[in-house]
């Protein structure tokens, strides 16, 4: 249940957007959503906690076009040492010049979601707007009705894609503000193997919005690996919806981490719609200043047999806020299933807050199901311990903060890519905290 | 697999034990809610006038409320100008003692087996029973008030300690609160009344036994308890009604204010119609209660075990104000058949140091849907503050669900929160292991189930502990998931 904020400022939202010209049927049944639910405003459950359609009320001036961006290299968004695929978005625009696929063309098929609808009709047809529902998210419809572009990738079967995928969002907000709404649409097709390293990054000092709709497809005995990295700058306000669904006996490894921004919501859910799977499903934010991060996960078992365990930490400084809120849910005939969730914060600062909301909800008897929600401090004693042996507080704090969260990582298994978030939560501990 | 369907049949097919009603001459107030009502409610308890302004000012914030939607149950929507809102059992005049009261009352405490006689001094409660919506008889007055401890029928205390009443009521639950507490606040017709005064340790139980027995009827009662500074009470509440194919609307209130050092138990044992096994007919019970710590290190601890009524839903909470305050909360919920129960609490720490404890023990079987909703807030300025949360679901039979709700807020940074939750059925090597022992397998179950639930039937006072067993043997017999 959405509440409309204002209806003037609903339709001057609408009215500045021009729809594309793909999926002219889901953009306006999207937009009708649209119009009768409004953006979520506060007495909304899902958005209890995260003010995001007032501070984009206030902060935005809402336009049709962003200005052209002036990005010639894209070295510093680069993963180093990283050989990867890399696929750039400006301005949520798909860059041809700046993207560089290495693959070969057999393994991987990468191109623009709008190019897609022609050439690969068939395929985006029967996934596009499946996953993500309009009717369950506002700004799942706001992304529906006026996406600008996206991005297609089709894993042919037996296929393991050699290379990781890198998939940049590069906001340039140096001259005015961004407004970007793209797509994902990924399917990964039978007994094949794919690795996604997603990294949003926004330019300049003005603020920028970014609404992304991922739609994964996990197909039989198929492996997925997904890897978040939200450093974005400052006034970024993100809210990004990814649904996975996994098919039989498919696994799917995902990592999201959090450091920056002005308002990060992450609606990530997982549907397990086959037997026998298996999810690791991590997430960590480690926030400061004024920064609001907000994972709202799901892990939907629909079918029998299948494990997800699911983890995510906290570790919040200055005046941030962290919002968690993990949905299990088993379905009546999803029996033997062993569902795990667990979700650990660390409050650093007086005044920094900690909502967070474990749902279980379960239709099946022969289950195994568990959540554990923690909230606390460093342990004094093993600060003691540590200080005792002529370590620094500060050094015994970042050493104590990074056991925490460290066993985040392991569901990545790219040495570069872990190194690098490693080396991003090294920074943050020693810089920031 | 067949014998499982089978016990569960039983099981189902279990009759409600106390469904009989008793041919008792009732003074009812017309069908329908409005003014006029509330006047006539306030006219027949001869309340004072401000105690009338004070119903009509909730009536009429009543009626511009709506009624709650959130809660994960279903029921068709209740007509509130159906229901009689207030039924006394007719009596020529208020009993001056025991004797005088009517003997078929007498005789319908005595099927619930709380007998109001002196027999009771043997088990040392003191009883204070509402049959639908009148207070009847309270024992142990004389003694009581020797400790200058006031235990008294609502409508007693209205005219006999308005001072009291004026100044605690709606103090923890305004009559603003919500939508029920509302409606409890503009049409309730008694309840009980419980003062300890400064220092004073009540020595016995103190105990409310809740009938409804009346048709259309709905029951709405109102308890407060005020535990004055360094006080200590423990205080037993259990229901029950005849079998009806209607719903029946309770909607009760419950205030706990408690001073400095003061020490409330609060245990009830719920044993509502539940409705039979289409679901039809049944209680439901939408209940308010709420426990204001006002004072430093005040303690109150809320113990429940739930089994009956067709839809269960209260979240008996504790505002921890006082530093170094503590709440605790111990919930056994049982649904069985079409069972409903959204059930929980809410600890809300707003002074320094405070604690708080919730276990809650969930149960389902049939085609129940069982739910936990809590709330741990722990505002800015509680540091220090310590909450610890175990929510378990036990699922019986693959029709019913369970479900958690938590929601977890912290403020600051010097408290610690935990939370656990687990949903899992009846091990088959535990039956096993028990059945190789030669327990039989209903037996087998029983055990099991009580040895879920030990950690909060202990917390139950001696007497109620026997009943509850005993209850939840009753409900879940024989249901192997």
């Amino acid at each position: 249940m959405s509440t409309v904020i204002t209806t003037k400022s609903l339709s001057e939202i609408i009215g500045s957007f021009s729809p594309g010209q793909e999926a002219t049927e889901s953009r306006k049944q999207a937009i009708q959503i649209l119009e009768a639910k409004g953006l979520p405003a506060g007495k909304n459950e899902e958005y209890r906690f995260t003010p995001i359609t007032r501070a984009i009320e206030n902060v935005f001036t809402w336009k049709t076009e962003n200005s052209p961006a002036e990005i010639n290299s894209i070295d510093q968004f680069l993963i180093e040492g990283l050989d990867a695929n890399v696929v750039v978005f400006v301005n949520g625009k798909f860059s041809t010049s700046l993207s560089k696929i290495i693959s070969p063309a057999n393994e991987i098929k990468i191109k623009s979601l709008r190019e897609a609808f022609s050439s690969d009709s068939e395929l985006v047809n029967s996934y596009f707007n499946k996953f993500v529902s309009p009717e369950t998210d506002s700004f799942a419809a706001l992304n529906t009705a006026f996406w600008q572009d996206g991005l297609f990738i089709h894993v042919p079967a037996n296929t393991s894609v050699e290379k990781p995928l890198l998939l940049l969002h590069i906001n340039d907000a140096a001259q005015a503000q961004v407004i970007a709404h793209t797509r994902l649409l990924a399917i990964v097709e039978a007994r094949s193997k794919l690795s996604v390293i997603e990294k949003f990054n926004t330019l300049g000092d003005q603020a920028s919005l970014h609404t992304f709709s991922e739609e994964i497809e996990v197909k039989e005995n198929a492996a997925l690996e997904y890897c978040k990295i939200q450093n974005d700058g400052g006034k970024a306000y993100q809210v990004i919806n990814t649904n996975i669904r996994q098919a039989d006996s498919s696994r799917v490894d995902t990592f999201t981490i959090t450091l920056s921004g002005q308002i990060v919501r992450n609606n990530f859910t997982i549907t397990i719609a086959g037997e026998k799977c298996e999810s690791h499903f991590n997430g960590l934010y480690m926030l400061n200043s004024n920064t609001l991060g907000d994972n709202h996960t799901v892990v939907d078992h629909q079918k029998p047999n299948s494990f997800s365990n699911e983890m995510y930490k906290g570790v919040l400084d200055g005046n941030s806020k962290g919002v968690f809120n993990g949905k299990i849910f088993v379905r009546p005939n999803a029996q033997k299933t062993n569902a795990f969730q667990s979700n650990r914060n660390i409050a650093l600062s007086p005044s920094s807050t900690i909502n967070t909301k474990p749902q279980l909800e379960i239709w099946a008897d022969d289950v195994k199901c568990s959540h554990g929600c923690t909230i606390g401090q460093l342990d004094e004693e093993a600060m003691f311990y540590l200080q005792s042996r002529g370590i620094d507080k500060t050094t015994a704090q970042a050493m104590m903060l990074y056991a925490f969260t460290a066993e985040t990582l392991n569901t990545i298994s790219n040495e570069t890519v872990k190194n690098y978030v490693d080396a991003l939560i090294s920074e943050r501990l020693h810089k920031n905290f | 697999m067949s014998k499982d369907n089978q016990l569960l049949e039983e099981l189902t097919s279990r009759e409600y034990e106390h469904g009989w009603n008793v041919a008792l001459e009732t003074d009812s107030a017309p069908k329908g809610l409005n003014e006029d009502i509330v006047r006539f409610i306030s006219e027949r308890k001869n309340e004072p006038e401000w105690m009338l302004e004070w119903r009509l000012k909730a009536f009429r914030l009543w009626s511009k409320m709506t009624e709650p939607k959130w809660p994960n149950v279903t029921y068709p929507a209740i007509n509130y100008q159906d229901i009689i809102y207030y039924s006394a059992p007719k009596q020529s005049a208020k009993p001056k003692n025991l004797e005088d009261v009517d003997p078929e009352l007498i005789k319908t405490f005595e099927k619930l087996g709380i007998s109001l006689t002196e027999q009771k001094r043997l088990t040392g409660v003191a009883v204070d029973a509402v049959i639908d919506s009148v207070s009847v008889a309270t024992t142990f007055k004389e003694k009581l008030g020797e400790l200058g401890i006031i235990f008294c029928s609502f409508s007693e205390a209205v005219r006999e300690h308005p001072e009291l009443i004026k100044k605690y009521l709606g103090s923890v639950v305004p009559m603003s609160d919500n939508y029920f507490a509302a409606l409890n606040s503009a049409v309730f017709s008694d309840g009980s009344f419980c003062y300890i005064p400064k220092g004073v340790r009540c020595p016995m139980e103190l105990s409310t036994y809740f009938r409804i027995n009346a048709a259309n009827t709905g029951q709405f009662e109102r308890t407060l308890i005020v535990a004055e500074e360094g006080s200590y009470v423990s205080y037993l509440e259990g229901c029950t009604a005849p079998m009806r194919d209607e719903n029946q609307l309770h909607a009760a209130v419950v205030e706990i204010y408690a001073m400095k050092d003061a020490h409330v138990k609060y245990s009830t044992v719920q044993n509502w119609y539940p409705g039979d096994k289409e679901g039809k007919g049944g209680i439901y019970n939408f209940v308010t209660k709420r426990a204001l710590c006002a004072g430093d290190n005040s303690k109150v601890s809320w113990t429940q075990v739930e089994t009956g009524s067709a839809i269960t839903w209260k979240y008996p909470s504790c505002v921890l104000k006082g530093d170094n305050s503590s709440g605790e909360f111990y919930s056994v919920a049982v649904t069985n058949n079409m069972q409903q129960a959204d059930t929980g609490t809410k600890m809300i720490h707003i002074g320094k140091n405070t604690k708080s404890r919730i276990v809650s023990k969930g149960i389902s079987a049939g085609k129940s849907q069982n739910s936990y909703r809590g709330q741990v807030h722990i505002m800015k300025r509680a540091e220090g503050s310590r909450n610890f949360s175990q929510c378990d679901s036990l699922l019986m039979g693959d029709q019913c669900g369970a479900h958690t709700f938590p929601y977890i807020d912290v403020e600051n940074s010097t408290s610690k929160v935990e939370h656990e939750a687990t949903t899992s059925k009846i091990g088959e090597d535990q039956i096993f292991y028990c059945q190789q022992r030669g327990i039989d397998e209903e037996s087998a179950v029983a055990l099991i189930v009580n040895g879920y639930a030990k950690e909060v039937l202990n917390q139950l006072p001696m007497e109620f502990a026997v009943e509850a067993q005993k209850l939840l043997a009753l409900t879940l017999e024989g249901s192997v998931g």
